[in-house]
């Protein structure tokens, strides 16, 4: 198990430093929002909640960078990300906490849909090189190469404005209450397709090259050869052997590309309007809403860990490599 | 002999160290992590392997596109048919002939947006690409180069940044920024994205400082700084120069969306500031196509050309990937399949 | 003669390989890696494959089964297998299907790297397994497996490994693996490409005395390949010396050791210590081997050899004959009939062969 201790190490210290650089850059960039916001919110606002988003700019000259630090993590174990400039007084966690299980589902469900797709796309194309299907090669180039968002104003273009078959944005009908009721959730299959399609098209590319390249080395390998030696039917060769190979790096790499990939289908929910944090990024952002910025940089990076962690146990899961038996 | 080498290449799965190296252009990665064990072509060798890479159709072609935008970046302002501030009472107007791709809404022309902001772009592009390139030769070749606890620490701080998601940083850094410029988000993006390339780097110095000349010029008594200037840089070549172009790319992606999403001020223009503007005004609801498609597409293409040159690069360095479609034709016309495990026979003048 | 085989060969081909061409490349201008090659392996028998690395023995090996990876491409000739009913099928013009029951049941391969041969990801049982089960239908699974465990005790090693995967065993261990699974439907020709290079000399030899007691017992026919030729003489029957892509001398093992009648044949024996006998001072050939891919007409030896003469350099010699076989001009011994080289030395009319290359 020392390879999943050695992650678990490593995941730890990324957290780290992604809180540590959320307590960094403000204090390293200038201006002082707090006292602009004291300003306008004049007498309404408690000073407990003063108190935290001092904590959170570094605005307390009194103290040293360290007792700053160490209040930082008091707040943190809280769950107290301070409060939000534009929603005030709402704390920062609670729009976070409604914001991220829209972003869980739409982003987590197309980008897993995009994964298993591109990987079997790959595996077809990498398999059968030199036919036609390498003539996909350069359409997932294009769509590679495309910014999600522009992907996003195309779908919305062609599905919501013109042929009228999905709405543009939000993630369910207004009309509706929110519950676990079938029609509610049909409706937010409805609203989410859209999106969801646009990540798909826009991420799926990768995939597929990425296995594809992996297919096409990892087929030339000795034991992929012993297969065929042996006489085993085709698709043994290709998917207990090439491909059951192949999709080693292609988990690893999903790991790692997961933040990229992330970073773009949250740029998505701002062409979508959709509810989740990537939206809630953006309104902070055009509103210079300073703390639920950083509040939902800190989840969005710390969900990307916990996918990765959760990527490493596929990756251990797949590889007996990494597990010790003897 | 080919076989001999195609059969030898040892394990598939590198170790998790390499094998971890991946992220943005994922197959760029993936054959970067390849290329760590491919055997490399010897200093006398390179001559012609590097004409290769000039027949190489895809490179070319990226090539070619690159130059273009290239121009235009640098005459963008003088070949621009109008002022792209110059409001006009053609107010949304599609495409005609005094507008080439028609209008805004406040009738500013959107060609002429384009062609101006290329140059915003590329410098964008081209300033992260070469801090962070800049940033990641120093890592990863140092952390290669001088192994034990400096090699750990310098790979924990790359991986961190790899895991990290790079957009959500740049915004809360940019956003928070009293002014964010082309410059300052292209310094931005530099300092944020150099990990990828460091990680690369750092496998393939490992693998380089084994190698038998560099041990040769050791035992002479090179200096260190003299190593790796002459005897490992080199031979780092092809996976920099891939580095740097998935990191333009990165770079320019990352750029335009911040313009779109309105943290770059408005008034710089580059291709996602027209797209801000277009999402601000309805354009989708209006069905002004014209406003954001050609700009998109713009993206696309210099996103093309960037792929296509680093495909160039991927083949170059990996000849595995070359596509055997060059003769695909002819092939097909001796009835040939090529296939792992069922060499074709092609006997000739027999059925 | 061989230490390690016994004479059991009888004149009865099992596979015949017939005129024999491999380029490698689809394009107008491809390498031709292999130039009508003929080779027939006897039932029982022990062929070894020699030459340095790039003369084509593993090509030769490969392309006769048709596991020859992209570019390669075979533009002439047949591979005859004669099946156990008797009957002979070209391995070239069968179908995929065909192809598939044939390889692994009449034809198993032992592969160079033990390291790679093996996925890494799968238990050493489950290959041992699932190479049975593609040619027994309908066999229980059980059946399998205990006849996987038997295979592996077979070659010595505890049938409780069937669990471990790859990366758990040694390199010896691994290549045993490979040799039980090559084994495993008793197939009637093995062909081992380089199996022990990358093994200790101690290992390399428990493996391959093995081998040859498995061979003893079970009767299969074995092209074994190296560039080690005084291994060779120790297990095999025949030898055949391959350069630049062509055959160019074929003889039994022992007068290819003692009595080389090809100048590269005597070059290479020069190169390796010998197992047994007197020390003798290591000469090697001086150049390294031609590029295929610009081959000069004539002998491709011509530039590297001792004894080159004027028509070396124009005529490609063929495969014929020795100076001292009955028909030749030499005095004639019984022994040297069935012995072929390719050297303008041995044609009728070229003056007396060297020397050294007629003890």
């Amino acid at each position: 198990m020392t390879f999943l201790l050695r992650r678990i190490a490593f995941y730890a210290l990324t957290a780290w430093a992604a809180i540590t650089l959320n307590f960094i850059v403000p204090r390293l960039l200038p201006g002082d929002p707090v006292t602009a916001l004291m300003g306008r919110m004049q007498g309404r606002i408690d000073s407990n909640a003063e108190q935290s988003l001092r904590v959170l700019f570094g605005l307390d000259q009194d103290l040293s960078l360290w007792q700053q630090y160490t209040a930082y993590w008091a707040m943190l174990f809280r769950g107290d990300l301070g409060l939000s400039f534009t929603h005030f007084p709402t704390p920062v966690a609670d729009i976070v906490g409604q914001a991220l299980p829209w972003t869980v589902g739409l982003v987590g469900v197309a980008t897993i849909i995009a994964f298993v797709l591109g990987t079997l796309v790959g595996i077809a194309i990498g398999w059968r090189r030199g036919t036609w299907a390498d003539g996909i090669l350069p359409v997932s180039t294009f769509f590679s190469a495309v910014p999600y968002f522009w992907v996003g104003l195309i779908t919305i273009t062609v599905f919501a404005v013109n042929l009228r078959w999905f709405p543009s944005n939000g993630s369910y009908d207004r009309g509706l209450v929110p519950a676990f009721t079938g029609e509610f959730v049909g409706s937010v299959i409805y609203y989410g397709f859209l999106p969801a399609l646009t990540v798909v098209l826009s991420s799926v590319a990768g995939w597929i090259l990425g296995m594809r390249n992996m297919m096409v080395t990892v087929s030339s390998e000795d034991y992929v050869t012993v297969a065929h030696a042996k006489g085993l039917p085709g698709h043994q060769v290709v998917l207990g052997y090439a491909a059951r190979n192949a999709i080693l790096p292609q988990v690893s790499s999903f790991a790692l590309s997961l933040g990229f990939v992330v970073g773009g289908t949250l740029i998505m929910e701002m062409v979508f309007s959709y509810q989740g944090i990537g939206y809630t990024l953006y309104q902070a952002v055009s509103t210079h809403d300073y703390p639920l910025m950083q509040g939902c940089f800190l989840v969005i990076t710390l969900s990307v860990l916990v996918a990765n962690i959760i990527a490493d146990f596929a990756y251990v899961a797949l590889d007996p490599r990494t597990r010790k038996e003897d | 002999m080919a076989t001999t080498t195609t059969l030898s290449t040892g394990e598939v799965t590198p170790p998790p160290e390499v094998r971890a190296a991946a992220l943005t252009p994922r197959s760029v990665l993936a054959s970067l992590r390849r290329f760590a064990r491919t055997p490399r072509v010897g200093q006398r060798q390179r001559k012609p392997q590097r004409l290769l890479f000039l027949r190489n159709t895809k490179a070319l072609t990226g090539l070619g596109i690159l130059v273009f935008f290239a121009l235009l970046a640098v005459v963008g302002p003088w070949v621009a048919p109008y002022d792209p501030n110059q409001v006009s009472p053609d107010l949304l107007q599609a495409p005609s002939l005094a507008h080439w791709l028609g209008t805004d809404h406040t009738g500013r022309d959107i060609m002429s947006q384009i062609i101006v902001g290329t140059r915003g772009v590329m410098i964008v592009g081209l300033v992260a690409g070469v801090s962070a390139t800049v940033v990641g030769v120093l890592v990863g070749v140092t952390a290669g180069f001088v192994g034990g606890v400096g090699d750990e620490t310098l790979s924990a701080l790359s991986n961190v940044f790899l895991v990290i998601p790079q957009l959500p940083l740049i915004i809360i850094i940019a956003a928070q920024l009293p002014s964010a410029g082309g410059m300052t988000v292209a310094l931005v993006i530099g300092a944020t994205g150099w990990a990828w390339g460091a990680r690369v780097l750092r496998a393939q110095t490992l693998s380089l400082r084994k190698r038998d000349f560099v041990e040769a010029a050791r035992a002479n008594g090179e200096r260190t700084w003299r190593l790796v200037l002459a005897e490992v840089l080199p031979n780092l070549s092809a996976v920099i120069a891939s580095g740097f172009v998935g990191t333009v790319t990165f770079a320019v992606l990352s750029q335009v969306t911040l313009s779109f999403i309105g943290i770059t001020p408005v008034s710089e223009w580059n291709w996602g500031t027209i797209l801000f503007w277009a999402q601000n005004n309805m354009a989708l609801q209006r069905g002004a196509w014209w406003w954001f498609v050609p700009a998109g597409a713009c993206i696309a293409l210099l996103g093309m050309a960037l792929a296509l040159v680093n495909f160039g690069i991927d083949e170059f360095v990996n000849p595995r990937l070359r596509s055997t479609g060059l003769h695909a034709r002819s092939l097909r016309r001796r009835g040939i399949r090529p296939r792992v495990g069922f060499t074709p026979v092609a006997r000739e003048g027999r059925p | 003669m061989s230490a390690m085989s016994a004479k059991t060969t009888t004149a009865e081909p099992v596979l015949e390989i017939r005129d024999l061409s491999v380029d490698y490349g689809y394009g107008d201008d491809p390498t031709h890696v292999l130039r009508n090659v003929s080779l027939t392996l006897n039932r029982g028998e022990v062929l070894g494959l020699a030459g340095e690395s790039g003369c084509g023995k593993s090509t030769l090996a490969y392309a006769a089964t048709r596991l020859l990876a992209p570019p390669g491409i075979i533009t002439s000739g047949e591979v005859l297998l004669t099946g156990r009913d008797g009957r002979r099928a070209d391995l070239l013009g069968l179908t995929d299907g065909q192809l598939r029951s044939t390889r692994w049941q009449d034809v198993a391969i032992v592969f160079q790297g033990a390291m790679s041969s093996l996925n890494p990801v799968y238990r050493v049982g489950r290959q041992l397994v699932d190479g049975i089960l593609a040619h027994r239908k309908g066999m229980p699974r059980v059946q399998a497996e205990e006849r996987a465990a038997e295979l592996l005790s077979m070659v010595g090693i505890p049938a409780d490994r069937l669990r471990s995967y790859p990366h758990q065993l040694s390199g010896g261990m691994r290549q045993r693996v490979m040799i039980a699974m090559a084994l495993a439907l008793e197939p009637q020709v093995l062909i081992m490409d380089e199996p022990t290079t990358a093994l200790d000399v101690v290992m390399q030899r428990q493996i391959l005395e093995q081998v040859m007691e498995l061979r003893d017992r079970l009767g299969f026919s074995v092209i074994f390949i190296t560039h080690d030729v005084s291994l060779l003489v120790e297990v095999a029957d025949r030898i055949a010396i391959m350069y630049a892509g062509e055959i160019v001398e074929q003889a039994a093992a022992g007068d290819v050791y003692r009595r080389p009648r090809h100048p590269y044949s005597h070059g290479l024996l020069g190169s390796f210590p010998p197992l047994h006998g007197p020390r003798r001072e290591l000469s090697g050939i001086p150049g390294s081997p031609p590029d295929l891919r610009r081959l000069a007409p004539g002998c491709p030896f011509a530039a590297r050899c001792p004894h080159v003469m004027d028509v070396c350099r124009t005529d490609r010699p063929v495969l014929g004959p020795t100076a001292f076989a009955s028909t030749g001009p030499g005095v004639a011994t019984a022994a040297e009939d069935g012995r072929l080289v390719a050297c303008h030395l041995h044609a009728q009319g070229s003056g007396p062969v060297p020397k050294a290359l007629a003890r």
